[in-house]
């Protein structure tokens, strides 16, 4: 199961606000991502990244402006409603073990022969042999290599990943940058906020630099993408 | 279909966790025993005020175990911001309401089925010749319980006090439902006992719009 079996879709964020109280969490953004991009989103903490992923995976509401999808989704092919996303938390259950926690998402995203493509995900991200344990006995690594596997479980035709390298260590940051590449092949757009360099961040073809939840710097405005990355390392 | 496979699903989930950890019923069983018990004891009633005060007792305990049942609901869905998962894997979000709502329902007849030949014994009230038509009042009052606190439980997860928040809003909203279901109840405890359709019929209508509003307007509430 690959992204390609699925439409490519891109986003199209028009003057997007998010305000909590008086707070602007983000401030007309303005963002035309195409499908099948590899975007990194950085910027310090608070500058609204995690704020713009939310709402691209329609987890959030904007105070103002609007996200678009293109092509729109319809009931037919409802692959923009269900990105595949990463977030700081898990997004699993502590008290199910890894394999009932797939089983229970892909069941949920009507996957076609779920257990099949459970085993193959648990293969995939090296806990095949603890599939069985509670995800609460887990380390953090562990968890982030299930929270990425539950992502991917439909092949999202987006993937939305909030510093998806945490918790990782260097087999499993190696691990998620070659699955990148491959769904990056296959066309699947991708959108993740990181900090700094890294085997990920050298996945993105392009870069966005949000600061106090605007847009400081892009490179489809001509800035290089080394740059962005490594103001944001700074 | 989607909204029946999708509500399957997640009840197997809420049921699974729930006879796993055993929790929530261990703690809500133990509450609903301690407070018929030491009712019985402070006022060591007779059989004819057991007759009249006892419905009102018995569901008073049911809104107490409730509302701590209750709230941790879709508190525990925020831990690991699994709410969020649920949200972009369903393709209706009415069956996160659904699926909680039979649950809780569950969970809630499960302890009064414990609590039932207690509260019996410890108030001399013959309930043998009733339990059919106990069992329905039970029932729909339990759905009444489960579809407002369920629904409460997703606003109040969300705020700050949420702990206090939940029987504050939920307590006001049920006094209706407790009325009905304590009359319904107390014409079953009666010496010539009779099922109450007038009352019936409230507590279904009840259930019916509070069930229509949550399938309506429960996406709403689960936003962030």
């Amino acid at each position: 199961m690959t992204p390609a079996e699925t439409r490519p879709i891109g986003l199209h964020f028009e003057n997007i606000d998010k305000r909590y109280g008086a707070l602007y969490a983000l401030r007309r953004v303005s963002l035309e991502i195409a499908a099948g991009e590899c975007v990194a989103l950085v910027g310090r903490n608070g500058s609204g990244k995690t704020t713009l992923l939310r709402i691209a995976a329609q987890l959030v509401r904007p105070s103002g402006g609007k996200l678009t999808f293109s092509p729109t989704p319809s009931a037919a092919s409802p692959e923009a409603k269900n990105a595949g996303f990463v977030a700081h938390a898990t997004m699993v259950y502590d008290e199910l073990t890894a394999q009932e926690n797939l089983l229970l998402f892909a069941r949920l995203l009507e996957i076609k022969e779920p257990a099949k493509r459970v085993e193959l995900l648990l293969r995939e991200v090296g806990l095949f042999e603890r599939g069985d344990s509670l995800v609460r006995t887990f380390s953090r690594g562990m968890r982030q290599r299930i929270a990425i596997a539950r992502a991917l479980l439909h092949a999202p035709a987006v993937l939305l990943l909030d510093e998806p390298g945490t918790g990782l260590d260097p087999q499993g940051v190696s691990w998620l940058a070659e699955t990148l590449r491959r769904l990056r092949e296959a066309r699947a757009t991708i959108v993740m906020s990181l900090h700094g360099e890294s085997e990920i961040s050298a996945l993105a073809t392009r870069a966005v630099r949000l600061d106090a939840g605007a847009v400081v710097a892009d490179t489809h405005t001509g800035v290089s993408l080394r740059s962005i990355l490594t103001f944001a390392n700074a | 279909m989607s909204l029946f496979s999708n509500t399957t699903v997640l009840l197997g989930k809420e049921l699974r966790t729930e006879f796993r950890s055993r929790e929530l019923l261990t703690t809500t069983v133990v509450f609903i025993l301690m407070v018929v018990v030491l009712f019985s004891f402070t006022f060591d009633p007779t059989r004819e005020e057991s007759r009249h005060f006892g419905p009102g007792l018995l569901w008073l305990a049911f809104l107490f175990a409730a509302s701590l049942m209750l709230q941790p609901g879709f508190l525990r869905e925020q831990t690991n911001d699994t709410l969020s998962a649920l949200r972009l894997s369903v393709s209706d979000p009415f069956a996160i309401f659904l699926s909680k709502i039979c649950a809780n329902t569950l969970f809630l007849l499960i302890t009064e089925l414990v609590m039932l030949p207690i509260f019996a014994v410890l108030y001399n009230v013959p309930l043998l010749g009733v339990v059919p038509q106990l069992a329905l009042v039970l029932f729909l009052g339990s759905l009444g319980l489960s579809v407002t606190g369920t629904t409460l439980s997703a606003i109040s997860a969300q705020a700050r006090m949420r702990e206090l928040l939940l029987p504050l809003l939920l307590l006001p909203l049920l006094t209706p439902l407790l009325i009905a279901s304590t009359e319904a109840t107390g014409a079953l405890f009666a010496e010539s006992p009779e099922l109450r359709w007038d009352w019936l019929a409230f507590l279904i209508a009840f259930d019916v719009i509070f069930l229509t509003a949550v399938w309506l307007f429960g996406e709403y509430l689960l936003e962030e």
